[in-house]
């Protein structure tokens, strides 16, 4: 997880890595959600950063059975005692699965994934052959229902050609399918309450979906370069007429990583 | 008067946890058991079927130690760290050798929930365009008998034991937890026998004192432990924290397999129970791991009526 490049300084802004700036451009994309339910690993330090900066009145839910979570530090797993206290609501799993979320009350899904594809299908099962994997992956927890069940689905994770593949090994939770139109009627015939995912957001840039159901860059990160971009993708990516460079992160955004969310740099260094 | 189930953790593993038995230790991150595991482990019990949501460090140790046959689960790793070593080293490349039945945390919960109820399946909205019912057959899709669509049903789980750590339990083994809740209820009711570890053994009318917060009521349950400090490096609300060091220092020993082997053999095969596992923490670790303050519920008033 080191991320030995540091993006150039501009005036007046300080130094920031690319873990930094993944996790902050994730963060803001939650401006305005009401309702997220937060994946281990880095969405739940881009969750907790936009509960902080962007969306302060966010509802965090917790697969662990916790609505309403207001964390006072950022916890290494997402069943820690911090998500309990202060919480509005502690319910049983089955309650958090059966009625908050296959219930409808979920707007954005944030996961993250070992593999995706460019319709955002993920992986997080295996990579290779499930019966003889070359690694066993931790597999679906509640992503597998995440992914059908909430409003939208949000990913971040760190772009490289073994994650960002033309085909996924295991689809453990569903995307845009083969393709939006496909992927539409679908989840229209089968009464799926989610639309499938909206955003990716990588080290290197933000990625929308277009109507066609793929991935396509529309926001590069400074100090990122749309070669580097191609390099680390398996496919050949769409790419904005009108891309546009990620503003870096503020000064407030990187102390509240470095001081209060993360001061050991378990996702950032 | 109800006869007393407290138990000696010795004697409630030997006399309820049996070779080729299904055995859920459940806890989602919290109240994990590892003093049960441990126990298992120490009394050598094989080819057991442990299912769990998240199989966690508890399950890890338990298949290096070599008690295990099979896992039912649905997310295998070790959080915020990386992957479960031991598991991984048994699962992965040509020949694996140990069985994985495996579903997402909402199918998990599910089973558990039909096995308690006793119903023969449980409908869920999860699993649609995906690989999970492929790679695991016990998955299937069934349509409504209404006629509004199709779903997917789970199987119910029943495992043998359930072992449940909690706050607190009186000694007929009527069981209060606070914070998070986890599946606990519904693998308690689905399973035939039921072993309850706690940090504190009360009184009677302490737990009819606040009704509402019982999950577990002693009519299923068949053993009482006494175990302070038994979900250690799990946590207990209001009691201690997760020991997140110990997540992380477990990643190194559990790559090696002769790192595990010597783990095991100083924590848990050399010690003779959980009170000399807390005793070689250490006070100044164990008092590290105490909340940094307190966060008291509020007192709620049931009213009396005669």
């Amino acid at each position: 997880m080191t991320d030995p490049q540091s993006s150039p300084a501009s005036a007046g802004t300080a130094p920031f890595t690319k873990s930094e700036m993944m996790i902050v451009a994730a963060a803001r994309e939650l401006a305005g959600q009401r309702v997220c339910f937060v994946g281990v690993g880095l969405p739940n330090i881009a969750v907790n950063l936009a509960k902080r900066t962007v969306a302060p009145e966010m509802e965090l839910v917790y697969e662990a059975g916790v609505f309403g979570a207001r964390p006072a530090r950022l916890p290494l797993s997402i069943g820690d005692p911090t998500i309990v206290t202060g919480a509005t609501a502690v319910v049983s799993m089955w309650e958090l699965f059966a009625y908050y979320l296959q219930g409808g009350l979920i707007d954005v899904g944030f996961l993250g994934a070992a593999q995706i594809d460019r319709f955002g299908n993920i992986n997080t099962t295996v990579i290779g052959d499930y019966a003889h994997p070359k690694a066993r992956l931790p597999g679906s927890g509640g992503a597998c229902e995440i992914a059908i069940n909430a409003r939208q689905i949000f990913v971040i994770m760190r772009q490289a050609t073994r994650s960002f593949v033309d085909r996924i090994d295991f689809r453990t939770s569903p995307g845009n399918l083969g393709g939006a139109e496909n992927a539409e009627r679908i989840r229209r015939e089968q009464g799926w309450l989610g639309r499938g995912p909206s955003v990716v957001v990588t080290d290197l840039g933000i990625w929308h979906f277009d109507e066609s159901g793929e991935m396509r860059l529309d926001f590069l990160h400074p100090g990122a370069t749309l070669d580097e971009v191609r390099a680390t993708i398996g496919w050949e990516p769409k790419v904005s007429p009108t891309l546009t460079p990620t503003p870096a992160p503020t000064a407030d955004e990187l102390r509240l990583i470095r001081e209060e969310l993360d001061p050991e740099g378990m996702y950032t260094t | 008067m109800v006869s007393s189930k407290v138990a000696t953790m010795r004697d409630a593993v030997a006399e309820l946890v049996r070779d080729g038995d299904t055995v859920a230790i459940e806890g989602f991150t919290h109240l994990i058991s590892f003093a049960a595991g441990h126990e298992i482990i120490r009394q050598r019990r094989r080819d057991l079927v442990l299912a769990r949501l998240t199989p966690d460090l508890i399950y890890d140790q338990m298949v290096a130690a070599g008690v295990a046959r099979k896992l039912i689960f649905s997310w295998l790793g070790n959080p915020g760290v990386g992957g479960l070593n031991a598991i991984r080293r048994v699962t992965e490349g040509p020949a694996p050798r140990l069985e994985l039945e495996e579903y997402s945390h909402f199918g998990m919960v599910a089973r558990y929930a039909a096995g308690a109820a006793k119903l023969p399946f449980m409908p869920l909205r999860s699993y649609f365009e995906t690989d999970l019912p492929v790679a695991n057959p016990l998955i299937r899709r069934i349509e409504s008998p209404y006629g509004d669509g199709a779903v997917y049903a789970v199987p119910p789980l029943r495992p043998d034991v359930t072992v449940v750590h909690a706050q607190r339990a009186d000694a007929n083994g009527n069981v209060q937890v606070w914070g998070l809740l986890g599946c606990q209820k519904e693998a308690a009711f689905a399973a035939d026998r039921v072993i309850v570890v706690v940090e504190e053994l009360v009184d009677e009318a302490v737990i009819r004192a606040d009704p509402n917060r019982t999950i577990i009521p002693g009519i299923v349950v068949d053993a009482v432990v006494v175990e302070p400090w038994g979900a250690h490096p799990s946590y207990v609300q209001g009691y201690y924290d997760r020991d997140n060091h110990f997540y992380r220092d477990w990643d190194p020993i559990s790559r090696d397999p002769a790192a595990t082997e010597a783990w095991l053999r100083e924590w848990v095969h050399g010690l003779d129970g959980r009170a000399a596992y807390v005793e070689k923490l250490g006070a100044e670790r164990v008092a590290a791991l105490r909340p940094s303050g307190t966060a008291p519920s509020g007192v709620v008033d049931y009213g009396e009526y005669r």
